[in-house]
């Protein structure tokens, strides 16, 4: 479980969040959903330890750490696949940062290769295959991160819808077959109704928890789902009545 | 051939013509300007005189640029990694490109002899800037997305200097390398003007003063021809080593 309590950070004499509280729970996807400039932003900032907290705690697993580097997987709407590298050496880029045995993490990309249809592209280079095949070996690698905590930057804002619905798959098939706990970030409503289980509606200034929403475990999701409408059409007033502007 | 490559082809045979045919109904003294035939013959027959000049200018200039990255290369790399050594060089930097460096050939003659070394050094001051601050914009220049990957994968500076920040400016580091190979010509020539006993540029002046004007161009020739040839082999070797150029991330 990813707590973290109190936690205040303070950029150019004003208050980005103070006292900012978040529980996630094993194995679920919390969706941190709000306006650009909201704080988002700094908030994933201080968990990777881009920037440091002016106070609070940030703990995994009961343990209280400085910031989740080393400790969290992540990903994003990009694959952020390096070109200089075929698809195996940048799925073996976390065991060979973390200098793990190289043989072993091969086998293991392999089996995951063949897992995820990737079998026999090994030695091609990103620029080589489809975008499709770039996402599923952007997720063996999450997976060699070998990290129960994936930490998600807007996964799928700002893509066509083909590429969405096939990293949305990819990214359930994190959580239902690798029991994987998730935090997201993202000012998109749909992109947060579709992955979220705990759904958290922030305000700007400082960023705070406006409502926490639970959302049934009904994955895949389906835009066209009434009750995700009507849950969009509540959302949006929500933020808008909050005084921000919110795409979706 | 293209249709591009086409019409500049015609266009040099156009220019070429037109200075061999003025040259000839004008009857120009060729102390003055001889005709481009007369300057090919005089590169080709006179190759015997020219090879040694354009030799040690060859090696002024590779010197000059190997001279440039040892201390290019090092220095980005340093600024990149420490920001308080950055702020501290800056300035220095900037200051150094506001020195007119050709003014300091004479200078470098004086301290460092008529030989190679001062040729060397001058080619090297020359480009030794705008290859550091294009590697120091590549390194910088790095997407924030794939720093905070190899800061989640508990990757150090210099293991991620190595697998993404390197790579990364690599583009940036062969578009200096551009610029620097062909300011490093230059620099060699005037460094051999000011003071030499060999090159392509004490030959020029050598030649220059006994008017045979034919043998000045046969030198720029032979410059040019060397110069084109860095140039292709700086892209020669950005094709090998980036040849994920066109790709997109």
């Amino acid at each position: 479980m990813l707590s973290v309590s109190g936690l205040t950070k303070v950029f150019a004499q004003q208050l980005v969040f103070s006292r900012f509280d978040l529980a996630v729970k094993p194995n679920r996807i919390a969706v941190l959903l709000g306006p650009s400039g909201c704080g988002k932003s700094t908030f994933f900032d201080v968990l990777t330890g881009v920037v440091r907290a002016d106070g609070g705690s940030i703990s995994w697993q009961g343990q209280e750490l400085v910031h989740l580097g080393g400790i969290a997987a992540y990903m994003h709407q990009k694959d952020l696949l390096l070109p200089w590298f075929s698809l195996v050496e940048n799925s073996l880029l976390p065991a060979r940062t973390a200098a793990e045995d190289l043989k072993a993490a091969r086998i293991r990309v392999d089996t995951l290769f063949d897992r995820l249809g990737l079998g026999g592209y090994q030695e091609h280079y990103p620029h080589q295959v489809s975008g499709g095949m770039r996402q599923r070996c952007a997720l063996v690698r999450t997976l060699m991160f070998d990290r129960d905590l994936v930490l998600l930057d807007e996964p799928l804002s700002a893509l066509d819808s083909i590429t969405r619905k096939s990293l949305q798959s990819l990214l359930l098939l994190l959580q239902s077959e690798f029991q994987r706990t998730m935090v997201m970030i993202t000012h998109d409503v749909d992109e947060a109704l579709l992955l979220a289980d705990d759904l958290y509606l922030l305000s700007a200034c400082p960023m705070r928890i406006i409502e926490r929403i639970r959302l049934r475990a009904d994955k895949p999701r389906r835009f066209d789902d009434p009750e995700l409408l009507a849950l969009k059409n509540g959302i949006m007033k929500k933020l808008e009545a909050d005084g921000d502007h919110v795409q979706g | 051939m293209s249709r591009a490559n086409l019409l500049a082809m015609m266009l040099l045979l156009l220019l070429l013509g037109l200075w061999e045919t003025g040259c000839r109904i004008f009857e120009v003294p060729v102390f003055i300007l001889p005709p481009p035939s007369a300057i090919l013959s005089t590169a080709v027959t006179k190759a015997p005189l020219i090879l040694p000049h354009a030799l040690t200018t060859g090696l002024e200039i590779v010197c000059g640029i190997g001279l440039a990255l040892v201390v290019a290369i090092p220095l980005a790399t340093g600024m990149f990694a420490w920001d308080w050594l950055e702020k501290a060089l800056s300035p220095f930097l900037v200051a150094s490109q506001a020195i007119p460096v050709f003014a300091l050939a004479p200078l470098l003659v004086v301290w460092l002899g008529y030989g190679v070394a001062s040729k060397i050094f001058m080619a090297s001051i020359i480009i030794f800037f705008p290859i550091t601050v294009s590697l120091l914009e590549g390194f910088k220049g790095c997407d924030r997305e794939f720093r905070v990957l190899f800061r989640l994968m508990g990757a150090g500076f210099w293991q991620t200097m190595r697998l993404l920040y390197w790579p990364w400016a690599l583009p940036n580091f062969f578009a200096g390398l551009r610029v620097g190979v062909t300011v490093a010509t230059i620099g060699a020539v005037i460094g051999e003007w000011v003071g030499a006993q060999r090159g392509l540029g004490y030959l020029m002046i050598q030649a220059n003063a006994r008017l045979k004007v034919d043998l000045v161009f046969a030198a720029i020739l032979w410059l040019s021809v060397m110069g084109l040839l860095l140039w292709f082999g700086v892209g020669w070797l950005e094709k090998r080593s980036i040849p994920y150029k066109e790709f997109k991330f």
